[in-house]
């Protein structure tokens, strides 16, 4: 294993609490106590835990609509992500952000977006900064199959090549951009072999794979820390609900779901990985699943008592009232 | 003959009979089909909210999901337009003009004049705006006045169904570019519109009501949220003449004039952020040609100078409701010198 027990048991950590986060967020909404639009990460932990397993707190990443896995794996409180898709005061944006904004700087986490695209020039930027500061810190923007089609991810591969920036593009194919395939939007056999045109190694993974995630992000950050200029990492991985929830997803195939659940879900096959060689016993995996399922369950019952932000808040954070 | 169908289905039944009319009128956007490449249904979405649903299944490759791509489909959209097609693109939210902003701003507004007439830009942008549903701050503005600031565009705002089909249909048959907003809490809202094929000329506002005590002038949402009020405070004796532009460019000034010239006070609502806006240009167009008619300072409704934020206690706040047009009503109607 290429990790010790600490970290694996953290990966899982980060995978579960995602997974249950999201089950629950997808199951609150159904309630129509949570507002909005929430796009939920459930079947992609694999692809944020890997990569994020190889970043610092003061590394950056920018994230996407379909944010809050990044969040979690990126380190941002679980209980004030919860409490700001509530929109409540407690809430990591003090509810003026939502479930598509949540971000964290504090944390490196740069947002989640909702403009698709949104996130690739930014990190440019916050590798920019580091590399201007000296400090030997890492960008990482997150995008799907859909932005992999933006302008603004080829505008930023580029010019994160010209400046030999130490950034890294995790793009997560998930095959579908909305409710349309990357088997019609993507124009090109493999995402990851766009990357070859802006002059950056790139490599495609399974993205349900934990373990080919963080080995192929690892080799792409290590590279960017040190100097060596910009990668392109591809995820392939699956979503388990929809576009946003509401979406009936009459698009995808009869049982793809189901199927994806039983035989391709990155938990479990990281549970099978780490307790078969031995490394983690069931009973460690256990007590994290019941530690993880204490906190969501606190997370949104304080979510669900704190205050909703009012007219002394409309104001705030903002240059100038009119 | 005319029936009672929602704004949405005035937007559907514009397009599927302008594209029976007119083969040149073809459709593009983001998931306008559904399901292109994957296993499932095709026609799966017709757009976000159903408003092209149907559309493809008659019309076929007329009908073209796009990638997530808003430059390059919004651009060719407006090449399309220049080389001999009708195009209608739908740009799922107006928030998305910033990543496509360039084709519209530098490109479609400019051709016809800056190309000495020798191109004509027959293209359409429908767009989703508006506030209210908790979309949150890059899903809910209301950036028409951005749009209207540019020459060589044309923007309209419809407010109800029957408006919604028969401005759609000039729009598709005019030959400059033209932007519709259409707002995301109206698709629902139902109205009388004739079956048959009609248009409604740019520039010609819709006095919704008639008053003579003060003149509200509002778009879109902001129509019914005025309407709203007038008849809270018509009960108190205060007649409010409640005018809607439909089109902000190009502007009825004549109407919105002729009304502030008979009642001398103005109250104009407007869902767009309040500096640079169309309450703003209204507001100056008044000072400018009816100064002398204006019996009180002119009041604006509009929301704070903020970005639009997510918790609904705070984007109750932030739209302007029946409530806050009534207690402007009552400023400039109480206002004496």
């Amino acid at each position: 294993m290429p990790l010790d027990r600490e970290e694996l048991l953290h990966a899982y950590r980060v995978m579960k609490t995602i997974r249950v986060f999201e089950e629950r967020v997808h199951d609150e909404f159904a309630t129509g106590e949570i507002e909005g639009f929430v796009h939920l990460y459930a079947g992609e932990e694999a692809s944020a835990a890997g990569v994020m397993a190889n970043l610092t707190r003061d590394d950056r990443i920018a994230s996407t609509h379909r944010g809050h896995g990044h969040c979690i794996a990126k380190g941002v409180d679980v209980r004030g992500m919860m409490a700001e898709i509530y929109g409540r005061t407690t809430g990591v944006c003090h509810g003026k952000g939502g479930s598509m904004h949540i971000a964290d700087l504090d944390e490196g986490m740069m947002g989640a977006n909702g403009i698709v695209g949104g996130g690739p020039p930014l990190i440019c930027g916050a590798a920019l900064a580091a590399k201007v500061k000296g400090t030997r810190n890492v960008g990482v923007a997150f995008v799907g199959d859909g932005a992999s089609n933006q302008g603004t991810t080829f505008e930023s591969l580029n010019l994160a090549t010209v400046w030999n920036l130490p950034a890294v593009f995790v793009a997560e194919n998930n095959g579908y951009a909305e409710a349309t395939s990357s088997r019609y939007s993507v124009g090109a056999d493999s995402i990851a072999d766009r990357a070859a045109g802006f002059g950056m190694p790139s490599v495609s993974v399974d993205g349900h794979d934990f373990f080919a995630v963080y080995e192929a992000a690892g080799e792409a950050i290590s590279r960017a820390r040190d100097g060596g200029g910009p990668s392109f990492v591809e995820c392939r991985v699956n979503r388990y609900f929809g576009h946003f929830e509401g979406d009936a997803q009459t698009y995808r195939g009869p049982n793809e779901v189901e199927d994806l659940r039983a035989n391709r879900d990155c938990i479990d096959l990281f549970r099978v990985a780490v307790t078969t060689s031995g490394d983690i016993a069931q009973a460690d995996l256990d007590g994290i699943d019941s530690d993880v399922d204490t906190l969501i369950d606190s997370a949104v019952d304080e979510a669900r008592s704190a205050p909703r932000p009012g007219a002394n808040d409309l104001l705030t954070d903002v240059y100038v009232s009119y | 003959m005319a029936r009672t169908i929602t704004y949405q289905q005035a937007i559907n039944e514009a397009l599927d009979q302008e594209m029976g009319n007119d083969p040149s009128v073809i459709l593009m956007g983001e998931d306008i089909v559904g399901g292109s490449g994957a296993d499932g249904e095709m026609d799966a979405w017709g757009g976000p909210l159903g408003i092209t649903k149907g559309l493809y299944p008659k019309y076929g490759d007329r009908v073209m999901d796009t990638p997530i791509t808003e430059s390059a489909f919004i651009g060719a959209a407006v090449g399309a337009a220049a080389s001999g097609l009708r195009p209608v693109a739908e740009l799922m939210f107006s928030d998305f003009m910033g990543v496509c902003f360039d084709q519209i701003y530098n490109q479609a507004a400019k051709f016809r004049y800056m190309f000495g007439g020798k191109a004509e830009t027959p293209v359409v942008i429908r767009t989703m705006y508006g506030a209210g549903i908790r979309a949150a701050a890059q899903h809910s503005q209301s950036p028409y006045s951005i749009f209207t600031h540019v020459p060589g565009l044309k923007v309209v705002v419809p407010s109800n169904p029957y408006d919604a089909k028969g401005l759609l249909i000039q729009a598709i048959r005019d030959n400059d570019p033209v932007i519709c907003f259409e707002h995301k809490s109206l698709y629902q809202t139902e109205g009388e519109v004739p079956e048959e094929l009609y248009t409604l000329p740019f520039g010609e506002a819709n006095v919704v009501r008639e008053g003579g005590d003060v003149t509200i002038i509002a778009l879109g949402l902001m129509v019914h949220r005025s309407l709203e009020a007038a008849e809270t405070l018509a009960a108190d004796g205060i007649e409010c003449e409640v005018i809607d532009p439909r089109t902000t460019s190009p502007l009825d000034d004549e109407t919105i004039l002729e009304s502030v010239e008979s009642t001398g006070r103005v109250v104009i609502v407007d869902e767009a952020s309040p500096r640079c806006s169309m309450a703003t240009d209204i507001s100056a167009l008044i000072a400018r040609d009816a100064f002398g008619s204006l019996e009180a300072p002119i009041q604006m409704v509009t929301p704070p100078h903020t970005p639009v934020p997510f918790a609904g206690s705070l984007e109750d706040l932030y739209v302007p409701d029946a409530t806050k047009i009534e207690t402007a009503v009552r400023q400039v109607a109480g206002y004496s010198r």
